[in-house]
């Protein structure tokens, strides 16, 4: 829903024919912080603006613009699948709640149209009707779904659906994960755990690690980010819900310290809301919230 | 990562050694700390300028006990202030209402309401003895039934099975019909996440709270969320006459700024905090706690305390 070819409202049309002062600079921090960007990446983004002694409120976009970018464009990354991976095997992990089995949901629907054969492994043997759930979109999309029910050993159905995947030739797994906060230590071994279980397999296992966050979370997000990375080795993001008012600023800061490839952004609850990361249109979002979004109302 | 809050005050506190009284000048640092502390924390930017402010203005001014710096007494208010503004005392669920009382749960999509809605109906069958029944709206999410009805089952607690329907407003008219049959105490409703800008499904909540009047309407947040939560928080409580909060997943090591952004705008209280995904963690929230772990002020008012 926002992404805008360019700055066309809010920002350029406040900055047009005003000098550079001081409020201007305070209504950028304002935009940043209300994106969750951080108070740090944005003191940061802010000086650095302040230090390049912008003349206009278009320069001011435009170095702002530019300075975001150099961080985050590095970090659009599609997930590419080759062919040599044989199953390419997707683990799929996340705090509680994130979207970790709606994006596998519209994972699957976009490599099954790309016209590779697809098989999810029920993973989440934790949470109630989580297996039921990710069956549901196996049948919404044609998918088939490995599963042992509620209480089996996560490791174990990964491990069954990646060999039912190699005698059947499916080009591609993907597992679903329980939800766990990053600072439950036995959780986290227990991801480590099923890394080890798919490496015994294919030494070349997982070939992706995505790590679902929410663009709702704030701060918190760059803790799990670096968390889940330590444990299981992160090699991709999706970032859920950003068809709200919320910006998902924190993956700025994610992009500055961790540098992760950003793959995919959620954009709603259906099979078709799954999106490349676009790191201009994700940018020109924090700086121009728009009409519709409430992000800048007072309190 | 930062200096917590407490360093970074023991800085600006040791610059007001020696002054009787707070001035606009001497408390400029450790308020512009306070602020920041704030904004890691959480907090909603709006907020936190409202909040800044409330505590300048209660603080010029007042003369400074012999006891304390400046800075020191600036730290106690700003702590006094926070607590106030989270509600002082925790507050409990009101259901002295004719039964069955309905409990009704919204907020977006994964903030945790369906596992909320197990966590009440065990603490009101444990500890208050009520008999409970759940039911579930959310006919969207797949499986989002089966989650409350599996959650049921493993608690014992009896659970509205929707007939034909696949209408949100419909089942929870059905649910309250069979809660009056069943001469249930309570009945928990779970509703189906949704984005406080999507009209039509904001609507549809309204319409449940018209067919449920419920004696509770309980906003579900996370304790992650960030500066939306604001927006979030305003369009709920535009939508529903809300009756209190439930901050979900505070047993991480989210500082939980949404608590008081959520407090502040629908100046409806936090009345519990999820710590855990099973059904038995569920804590009465503590509005001191809250205020210390936002602001990082168990540290901070030992500051205050080593005088
Ligand atoms: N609006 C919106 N909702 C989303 C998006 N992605 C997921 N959701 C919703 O978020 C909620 C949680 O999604 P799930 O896929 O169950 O999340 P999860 O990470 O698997 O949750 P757990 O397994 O319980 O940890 C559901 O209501 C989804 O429909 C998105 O991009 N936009
Ligand atoms: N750690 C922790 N996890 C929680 C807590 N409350 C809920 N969860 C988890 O958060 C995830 C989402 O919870 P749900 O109850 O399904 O959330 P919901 O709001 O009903 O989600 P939708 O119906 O999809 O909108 C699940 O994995 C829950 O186990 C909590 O207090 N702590
Ligand atoms: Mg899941
Ligand atoms: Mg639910």
């Amino acid at each position: 829903a926002r992404t805008r070819g360019g700055l066309g409202g809010g920002l350029a049309a406040l900055l047009r024919g005003r000098g550079v002062d001081e409020e201007v600079l305070e209504e950028i921090e304002a935009r940043l912080l209300l994106a969750d960007v951080g108070v740090t990446a944005t003191t940061e983004l802010v000086d650095a603006l302040r230090r390049s002694r912008p003349r206009s409120g278009d320069e001011v976009v435009a170095v702002l613009r530019e300075r975001m970018l150099e961080i985050l464009a590095p970090c659009a990354r599609p997930l590419e699948i080759p062919d040599e991976a044989h199953p390419f095997t997707i683990l799929t992990v996340g705090v509680n709640g994130v979207g970790k089995t709606t994006t596998i949901g519209k994972l699957a629907r976009r490599l099954r149209d790309e016209g590779l054969g697809v098989l999810l492994a029920a993973g989440d043997t934790f949470r109630a009707a989580a297996v039921e759930q990710l069956q549901a979109w196996g049948e919404r999309n044609g998918v088939p779904v490995v599963a042992q029910g509620t209480g089996a050993d996560a490791a174990s159905v990964i491990h069954d659906a990646m060999t039912a995947a190699k005698a059947r030739g499916i080009d591609v797994v993907v597992a679903d994960t329980a939800g766990r906060l990053h600072t439950k230590h036995n959780l986290m071994e227990e991801l480590r755990k099923i890394r080890r279980v798919m490496a015994r397999l294919d030494p070349g296992a997982p070939h992706e690690v995505l790590l679902v966050l929410d663009a709702t979370t704030g701060q918190n997000a760059l803790a799990q980010a670096r968390r889940f990375h330590d444990a299981v080795g992160v090699t991709g993001i999706a970032l859920t819900k950003l068809d709200g008012t919320a910006r998902g600023g924190i993956v700025l800061a994610i992009a500055r310290e961790l540098a992760l490839p950003i793959r995919f952004i959620g954009i709603g609850e259906g099979a078709e809301d799954l999106r490349p990361f676009d790191a201009e249109a994700f940018v020109d979002a924090i700086l121009d919230p728009g009409g519709e979004g409430e992000a800048v109302a007072d309190g | 990562m930062f200096d917590n809050l407490t360093q970074r005050l023991t800085r600006t506190l040791d610059r007001l050694r020696g002054q009787g009284r707070l001035t606009e000048d001497n408390i400029r640092d450790t308020l512009r700390e306070v602020r920041m502390a704030l904004l890691e924390a959480d907090v909603a930017l709006p907020v936190v300028r409202a909040f800044i402010e409330r505590v300048r203005e209660r603080a010029l001014g007042q003369e400074v006990t012999r006891s304390l710096t400046p800075g020191q007494a600036l730290v106690k208010i700003v702590h006094d202030e926070l607590v106030a503004v989270m509600g002082g005392a925790a507050e409990g669920l009101r259901l002295a209402v004719e039964p069955p009382a309905v409990i009704l749960l919204a907020g977006l999509q994964g903030a945790g309401k369906t596992t909320t809605a197990a966590k009440l109906a065990r603490l009101l069958r444990e500890r208050e003895r009520r008999s409970v029944m759940l039911a579930s709206c959310d006919v969207y999410r797949p499986a989002a039934i089966d989650q409350l009805r599996t959650l049921a089952a493993e608690l014992g607690v009896p659970f509205h099975e929707p007939g034909g329907t696949r209408d949100a407003v419909a089942i929870a008219r059905e649910a309250l019909a069979e809660a009056r049959r069943r001469v249930a105490d309570v009945l928990v409703v779970d509703t189906a996440g949704r984005l406080h800008v999507d009209e039509a499904m904001m609507a549809e909540v309204q319409a449940l709270h018209a067919a449920l009047n419920p004696a509770e309407t309980l906003f579900v947040v996370d304790a992650m969320s960030g500066q939306d939560a604001a927006n979030a928080a305003r369009a709920f409580g535009a939508a529903l006459p809300l009756t209190g909060v439930i901050l979900t997943k505070a047993d991480g090591d989210a500082r939980g700024g949404a608590a008081l952004s959520v407090r502040h705008i629908t100046g409806r209280p936090v009345k519990f905090l999820g710590v855990g995904e099973r059904s038995d963690a569920l804590e009465p929230f503590d509005p001191a706690r809250m205020a210390s772990r936002i602001l990082g002020m168990g540290d901070v008012l030992s500051l205050v305390e080593e005088v």
